[in-house]
C-alpha cells in the first residue's frame, strides 16, 4: 500500500456490507479489497449469492439500504470515500464519473420515454449544454456503440429494439458523460452468444478508446477469459483469490477457484458412442406456427412466427440428441410440440411406432408414459404447495399404479437423483436450485419413460450445480438406456452431454449431426458463427491441447 | 416466518380481529344476554339511554335498541358469510373454467361476468329481492348475485398466470386430468388472494344487508342493525339513539373487517411479505 492512491481510480478496501438480521450469514461481502486502474477491466466472478453484485451497487451508493449497509472499510475514487461523501457529491460522481450497466436493459430501461430522451435527460442532469447540442452528442453516442440508424434509434421506444441493440443503447447512456468507472452488473447473461461477443467486443474497444476502468461482474469463466485483466473470485462474500487473467484461469491457487474451474464444460465433443438402430422418437415435417387470428372476419392478420417450420428429426434409443440455438430460434417450442403440449399445425411425431401427433388428450394419456419432461426452471416447475414425495409417485397413481407401490418408486428416485430420504415429506420452497432440479429429474424418471425431453435443464443454475446435474443425467442415461432430447443454447454443454446435436434458427433445422463432426467440421454459415462466438474458447482450447 | 407471526405484526389486523371477535361472541350469546324475542316490546317507547332499564335506550315501539344490536349481529354476520362463501364458490367456478380453458369459454362466461358488472350493483340488489320478496334467502341470493364477478374476475387472472406455469405443464406431461389440474394444481396456489378478497367480501355484504333492511327491503321476522337505522331514521333529531348505535355497530363491524382483510392481505402476499 505504498503506492500513492492518486494512481488507482478505485481503491476498496477491507469492505464488509452488512445483512439485515435474520439473514442466513451476518456480512454479505466481507472484508474485501480491490483495487482497479484506468483503462483496466476486472472482472468479479463468482456463483449467485456471492456478493459480488452488492460490491459494485456499493461503489455507487446503490445498496438496498437501509438494512442492507456499508458496515465497515473504505471505498477510494480517485482519494475521494464513497462510503462517507455527500448524497448530492454521490449523486454528482453517479454517471458522470463512475455508471453502470445492468443485465436486463429492458428492465433498465424507462419503457415510456424514447431512446434519445433517455441520453438527453443524462445530459441535463450533469451538464448545461443547448438542446441542439446535445442532441448532436446522443446521436454520436448511438453511433459510437455501432447501432444501425442511430437516427431512427433516437425517437425508438426499448420495446421496438432488440435485445442486443438496448444493451448498446444502455452502454451509450453509461458512456454519454466519459466516465472514468464503468461497471457492468453481468452485461450480457441475458443475451445470445453471438450478441454477447459484440457487445463484449464493444465493451473493449471503447474502454481502449477513453480509458475507462471497467469492474466486470460475471458468472461466466469464458467471458472472464475474453476480456479480463485481473479477475477477483468471491465465494460466500469472500474474495478468495485475485490475480491476473493468466494466473487465475490458468494456475488457480484456491480450492474453490479450481473446482469452478474444473466445472466449467469442456469444449471438447464427446467421443462417439456406439449407436443403437433403433428408432424411438422420431419426426417429420413438424410444423407450428404462432400469430393472433383476426377477429369476427376482419382487421389484419397479426404477425405470424414460424416457431417451427418443417423440422424432422429421429432419435435411436439411448441416444442424446441436442438441439442447439439462439432465442426464439423454436427450440423451446419444438420440445414442447414433441412432447404434446402444444398441438403441430402440420407434421407427424412416432414413439416407437406410435404416430401421436394426431392424438387427443384422452388417447395420448397412455402414450405419455413413454416421454417425460425435464424444464428450465427449478423454481416454478414445482407446485409450491405439493410435497416432493407427493410430487414424484403423482406420475405412477395416475397411470394406474398402486399407492404403496408408488411410493417405493418415489422413496427410491430420491436416492437415485441424490437426495436425503427426508425429503419426501418436505416441500419444495425447502430445496436449493439444485436439489430441485433433482427433484424434477425424479418426477420425470418415476414413469420409467423410454424419452427424456430436457429443456434447458442447467441453465438456471450455477457452474458447479450444473455439472453435478449433468453427471447425474448421464448416469441416469445409461442406468436406464434412456434417449434424451436435450435442449441447450450452450455450446459447451451440448459438447458434453450430446452424441448428436441439431442446429435451429428461424424455427428451421439447419444443420444437424454427430457432435465431433459438427464442432470439427461445422458446414453451415451460422453454426459456423455460433461456435465463434462461445465465450473464451481460445483460452480452452489451449487447455484442451 | 409463520403466518400468525407476520399476520400479528399488523397491529391495526389485530385489533380488528379482536373487535371481530368480540361482535361474533355477541352473536353467539345474544340469546344469553337477551333471552327475549328483539322485536318484543319492553318498556316505555323513546327511553333514552341508560333509563327505564334500557342500556342503549329503546324505539318508537318501546323494542330494546341495545337487544336488537346483539340479535342483529347474528342476522349480519350469518348473511355475510353465507353470502361471501355463494359467492366465492360461483366466482371460482367461473373463473377458473375460464381462465383455465381460455378462447370461447373465456369469452362466453366473461360477456356473462360483464353483463352483472354493468348493473350497478346495490340497485340490482334491490330489484332482486323486490322481485323475489324479502326474506333471508333472497337477500342472501341478491348479495350472492352483485358480488361474485369480482372473485371471476380475479380467479380467472390467478388461472391465466398459473396454468403457464411449468409445474402445470409437468402435469400435462404426466397425463393428469383437467379437474384434478384445476383442483389440485393452480386452486391452492390462488387461495391466498381468494381469501383477502372474501374477506372483504363479507364486509361488503353486511353493507348491502344493512342498506336493504334500512329501505325496508329486510326480512320482516328478523332484526338487523339495517332495519334498526330504518326504524329510526324519522326521529332521528329526538331520539338519536335509536339510529345511531346500530349505525356505529355496523361501523365498528365493517372497519374490523377490513382491518382484519388488510392484514391477511399483507401476510399471504408473497410479494409484500418480501418487502418487509
Amino acid at each position: 500500500m505504498s503506492e500513492p492512491v492518486s494512481q488507482k481510480l478505485l481503491d476498496i478496501r477491507n469492505l464488509s456490507i452488512l445483512l439485515p438480521d435474520g439473514a442466513d450469514r451476518r456480512f454479505a461481502v466481507e472484508d474485501i479489497s480491490i483495487d482497479l486502474n484506468p483503462g483496466e477491466t476486472l472482472c468479479i466472478v463468482g456463483e449467485s449469492g456471492s456478493g459480488k453484485s452488492l460490491t459494485a451497487r456499493a461503489v455507487m451508493g446503490l445498496l438496498p439500504g437501509p438494512k442492507v449497509r456499508v458496515g465497515a472499510g473504505e471505498i477510494n475514487f480517485l482519494g475521494e470515500d464513497t462510503t462517507k461523501v455527500t448524497p448530492e457529491r454521490l449523486r454528482d460522481i453517479r454517471g458522470n464519473e463512475i455508471s453502470m450497466i445492468f443485465q436486463e436493459p429492458m428492465t433498465a430501461l424507462n419503457p415510456v420515454m424514447r431512446i434519445g430522451d433517455q441520453i438527453d435527460e443524462i445530459f441535463r442532469f450533469h451538464v448545461s449544454m443547448p438542446a441542439k447540442e446535445r442532441s448532436a452528442r446522443s446521436l454520436q453516442l448511438l453511433t459510437d456503440v455501432n447501432l444501425p440508424d442511430p437516427a431512427h434509434i433516437m425517437r425508438a421506444y426499448p420495446h421496438e429494439l432488440s435485445g442486443g441493440q438496448r444493451q448498446r443503447a444502455m452502454i451509450a447512456m453509461a458512456l454519454a458523460l466519459d466516465p472514468k468507472i464503468l461497471i457492468a452488473d453481468e452485461p450480457t447473461t441475458a443475451l445470445d452468444v453471438t450478441t454477447q461477443a459484440q457487445i463484449l467486443k464493444l465493451i473493449k474497444e471503447l474502454q481502449q478508446q477513453h480509458q475507462t476502468g471497467v469492474l466486470f461482474i460475471t458468472h461466466d469463466f469464458g467471458v472472464v477469459a475474453d476480456i479480463a485483466d485481473r479477475v477477483a473470485v468471491m465465494q460466500y462474500g469472500k474474495l478468495v483469490e485475485m490475480g491476473t487473467v493468466d494466473e487465475v484461469l490458468n494456475a488457480p491457487q484456491h480450492p474453490y477457484t479450481q473446482a469452478l474451474i474444473a466445472a466449467i464444460p469442456k469444449l471438447k465433443p464427446r467421443a462417439a458412442r456406439e449407436q443403437s438402430k433403433e428408432s424411438v422418437l422420431s419426426a417429420h415435417g413438424l410444423r407450428k406456427t404462432f400469430g393472433s387470428k383476426s377477429r369476427f372476419g376482419f382487421g389484419k392478420q397479426a404477425r405470424v412466427v414460424h416457431a417451427v417450420n418443417d423440422v424432422s428429426i429421429e432419435v435411436h434409443r439411448g441416444e442424446t440428441l441436442g438441439i442447439v440455438g439462439e432465442s426464439g430460434s423454436g427450440k423451446s417450442t419444438m420440445a414442447r410440440c414433441l412432447i404434446r403440449l402444444i398441438d403441430v399445425d402440420d407434421g407427424e411425431i412416432y414413439v416407437g411406432d406410435q404416430e401421436i401427433s394426431k392424438l387427443d388428450r384422452k388417447h395420448m394419456r397412455p402414450h405419455r408414459r413413454r416421454m417425460q419432461m425435464v424444464f428450465q426452471d427449478p423454481f416454478a416447475s414445482l407446485n409450491p404447495r405439493i410435497r416432493v414425495g407427493q410430487i414424484i409417485a403423482q406420475g405412477p397413481l395416475l397411470q394406474g399404479v398402486d399407492k404403496e407401490e408408488s411410493y417405493k418408486r418415489a422413496k427410491e428416485l430420491i436416492s437415485i437423483v441424490g437426495l436425503e430420504e427426508s425429503a419426501f415429506d418436505r416441500f419444495p420452497h425447502e430445496f436449493s436450485g439444485g436439489q430441485r432440479q433433482r427433484i424434477g429429474i425424479a418426477r420425470a424418471l418415476a414413469l420409467k419413460p423410454d424419452i427424456l425431453i430436457a429443456d434447458e435443464p442447467v441453465s438456471a443454475l450455477d457452474v458447479s450445480i450444473q455439472a453435478q446435474i449433468l453427471d447425474l443425467l448421464d448416469k441416469i442415461r445409461k442406468q436406464m438406456n434412456l434417449s434424451m432430447v436435450f435442449i441447450t443454447h450452450d455450446l459447451r454443454v451440448a459438447a458434453q452431454v450430446c452424441d448428436r446435436v441439431a442446429v435451429m434458427q428461424y424455427g428451421k433445422v439447419v444443420e444437424i449431426g454427430p457432435t465431433e463432426t459438427l464442432f470439427g467440421n461445422p458446414q453451415h454459415d451460422y453454426t459456423k458463427a455460433l461456435l465463434a462466438a462461445i465465450p473464451g474458447k481460445d483460452w480452452q482450447a489451449g487447455q484442451v491441447a | 416466518m409463520s403466518f400468525w407471526k407476520r399476520f400479528s405484526r399488523n397491529r391495526q389486523a389485530v385489533l380488528g380481529m379482536i373487535i371481530l371477535a368480540l361482535v361474533i361472541l355477541m352473536a353467539i350469546f345474544a340469546s344469553a344476554f337477551y333471552p327475549d324475542d328483539p322485536f318484543r316490546l319492553a318498556g316505555k317507547p323513546l327511553s333514552a339511554p341508560g333509563t327505564n332499564g334500557f342500556l342503549l335506550g329503546s324505539d318508537s315501539l318501546g323494542r330494546d335498541v341495545a337487544s336488537g344490536i346483539a340479535h342483529g349481529a347474528k342476522t349480519s354476520i350469518l348473511i355475510g358469510l353465507v353470502a361471501t362463501m355463494a359467492a366465492v364458490f360461483i366466482g371460482v367456478i367461473f373463473g377458473a373454467l375460464s381462465g383455465y380453458y381460455g378462447g370461447k369459454i373465456d369469452d362466453a362466461l366473461m360477456r356473462v361476468t360483464e353483463m352483472f358488472q354493468t348493473i350497478p350493483s346495490f340497485v340490482f340488489a334491490i330489484l332482486l329481492v323486490a322481485i323475489m320478496k324479502p326474506s333471508i334467502e333472497s337477500i342472501v341470493i341478491a348479495i350472492t348475485v352483485v358480488s361474485w364477478p369480482g372473485v371471476a374476475r380475479l380467479v380467472r387472472g390467478e388461472f391465466l398466470a398459473l396454468k403457464n406455469r411449468e409445474f402445470v405443464q409437468a402435469c400435462h406431461t404426466l397425463g393428469m386430468g383437467d379437474v384434478q389440474i384445476m383442483l389440485r394444481e393452480i386452486l391452492p396456489n390462488c387461495l391466498s388472494p381468494i381469501i383477502v378478497v372474501g374477506s372483504l367480501m363479507v364486509a361488503t355484504a353486511i353493507l348491502i344487508e344493512s342498506g336493504l333492511a334500512f329501505l325496508g327491503l329486510g326480512d320482516p321476522n328478523i332484526m338487523s342493525w339495517g332495519f334498526q337505522i330504518g326504524a329510526g331514521r324519522t326521529m332521528l333529531r329526538s331520539a338519536w339513539w335509536v339510529c345511531t348505535f346500530p349505525g356505529v355497530a355496523i361501523l365498528v363491524t365493517v372497519l374490523a373487517i377490513n382491518l382484519v382483510g388488510e392484514g391477511l392481505n399483507d401476510a399471504m402476499n408473497p410479494r409484500l411479505r418480501e418487502r418487509q
